[in-house]
């Protein structure tokens, strides 16, 4: 299954280190990472693979909710199937 | 656009722009729990409801967790009572509704509809007990919704269930009066009533549809609004073209959560209901696009046009996107449960007459709007006369669901909380219609030809 993983908050070092570290250790795979400026808040948003991941979809998005409180930043988890079924004929 | 900028569009649409799907509800048939003894029936139709939606709300959930999408409620709609509870010898169906609310609770729905009956060329044995146990069945229970038919295109409209209803109403009100006669909001006098409406108070399961089956209600007035801000002073082709494509995407997150649900939960999926429904939260009104359209405020000259075509473009950009539409499908002007409305009441922008005007093109009718107290029962009758009329004659679903608060009056405000909202008591025509009412019988049905 792919996921839609976005992170979005103002913009600081170690969001990447630190979003992959987690995603590495419970085997998820990235398959691509964009970056971008939405008005004064930083965006970044990860495509990545959970086929080959060790725990649940609401564990994961329970990890990186922590992740994401203890660097002040809004992480959520989505399935693709939202986006592609929003935005592709 | 590439991709991360349509993953930040959806994004913006659900954190800001309030976009979610606004109810899931599975329909179930009561057809095959009949029984002449009451008790029994109660207990197969109390069995059936729980066993089917036994994990409605916990599919509802994970699945709102999987794609990032709040779901709002979930809901049951079934058999209308009148039809299955006919069979049994009781002489008051209270005790179904009691049923009904009893599971309700345990599936942990907010709502369940189908206390209901369809009357629009006659009553039968169950229609007038259930019709009856109305007033009652609603103060005693807090989650059971009840609907009553009494019109449609192709059989006229049955004047003695209109006058009726207008009792119905006041006495209902009378019943909740401790709670601002919230009683009458869980209850919808419909013309040409739909059998697979999600939306409550109006839900019910239609004997034309399977045993059970799931109907989506998706919503975002809010996405149409910001939408529209792009658009600003640009014409109409715009403004069309722009809630067309809107309304699309609302609707393909409609179409994949009701595929879901149905897969998950092992029943077939019915429509998609593409529906602008909007809720007391600010950013989530309807009444606040007819201002982005360029209106001074919802109710000024111009709102039945900007409703037209609103009602239209959803419809226009919704159904391509679903593979079944059906339910209500346009947009609700439901007074107390759209901040823009309501500000529109306080201001005296917006009228009871303006509000019927604008039931022509809508998808409903006078929706949750509270009129004094004192309002004779034969005016409430009069109103929802001329609310089957106009649906009667358009060949389209027409309700009237309004509040007469017990002991309040015009320029008082009735407060029902939550989704229900809060409602500006509107003034209504002080001249009689007693005489009118009182004469019963059925209105015939319509010529289709020569339509001028």
């Amino acid at each position: 299954m792919k996921v839609v993983i976005t992170v979005i908050g103002k913009d600081k070092t170690g969001i990447i280190a630190n979003v992959s570290k987690t995603l590495w250790e419970n085997g998820v795979n990235i398959l691509d990472i964009s970056q971008t400026i939405m008005q004064e808040y930083f965006a970044m948003i990860m495509m990545a693979d959970i086929s080959g991941m060790e725990i649940s979809f609401d564990e994961l998005k329970k990890k990186l909710g922590m992740v994401g409180a203890s660097i002040e930043m809004d992480i959520r988890v989505q399935n693709e199937k939202i986006f592609k079924a929003m935005h592709q004929i | 656009m590439n991709q991360y900028k349509k993953i930040m569009e959806t994004i913006q649409m659900i954190d800001r722009e309030k976009l979610d799907i606004r109810t899931i509800t599975m329909g179930i048939s009561l057809l095959d729990c009949c029984d002449g003894d009451g008790e029994k029936a109660r207990r197969k139709m109390y069995e059936k409801i729980v066993r089917k939606a036994e994990k409605l709300v916990a599919t509802g959930e994970d699945i709102a967790s999987k794609y990032g999408i709040p779901i709002i409620n979930k809901r049951i709609s079934v058999t209308p009572i009148s039809l299955v509870a006919g069979a049994s010898a009781d002489e008051s169906y209270v005790a179904f509704a009691e049923m009904m609310d009893r599971a309700a609770r345990e599936t942990g729905v907010n709502f369940i509809g189908g206390f209901s009956a369809l009357v629009q060329k006659g009553f039968s044995k169950g229609d007038k007990i259930l019709i009856d146990s109305i007033p009652e069945a609603l103060s005693v229970t807090e989650r059971v919704c009840s609907s009553v038919n009494v019109g449609n295109t192709h059989s006229g409209i049955n004047m003695d269930a209109v006058k009726l209803m207008g009792d119905v109403i006041k006495r209902t009100a009378y019943l909740t009066r401790e709670n601002d006669s919230i009683g009458c909001a869980k209850l919808v006098v419909f013309c040409n009533a739909v059998e697979d409406n999600p939306f409550m108070a109006g839900a019910f399961h239609g004997t034309g549809e399977a045993d059970s089956v799931i109907n989506v209600g998706v919503s975002g007035p809010g996405v149409v609004k910001s939408a529209l801000e792009k658009v600003r002073g640009e014409s109409f082709d715009q403004v069309a073209e722009t809630i067309k494509k809107t309304a699309f995407k609302i609707t393909r997150a409609g179409q994949l959560v009701a595929r879901e649900a149905a897969e998950t939960l092992g029943v077939p999926f019915g429509i998609v209901d593409l529906s602008l429904a909007p809720t007391p939260d600010v950013g989530d009104s309807v009444a606040r696009i007819f201002e982005e359209m360029g209106l001074g405020a919802a109710g000024t000259h111009g709102t039945t046009a900007a409703l037209a075509m609103l009602n239209d473009a959803v419809k226009k950009g919704g159904i391509m996107a679903a593979e079944h539409v059906g339910g209500l499908s346009g947009a609700f002007i439901p007074v107390s449960e759209d901040e823009g409305m309501i500000e529109a009441v306080r201001s005296g922008a917006l009228s009871l007459d303006k509000l019927e005007a604008m039931t022509c093109v809508c998808s409903v009718g006078l929706d949750m709007i509270a009129i004094p107290g004192d309002t004779p029962s034969a005016s409430i009758s009069g109103m929802i006369a001329d609310e089957a009329a106009i649906g009667m004659i358009n060949n389209k679903t027409t309700a009237v669901r309004v509040i007469p608060v017990h002991g309040k009056g015009f320029g008082e405000e009735a407060v029902f909380g939550g989704l229900l909202g809060t409602a500006p008591i509107m003034k209504t025509n002080p001249f009689s219609s007693e005489l009118f009412i009182a004469r019963g019988g059925r209105i015939p049905a319509p010529v289709h030809s020569f339509k001028n």
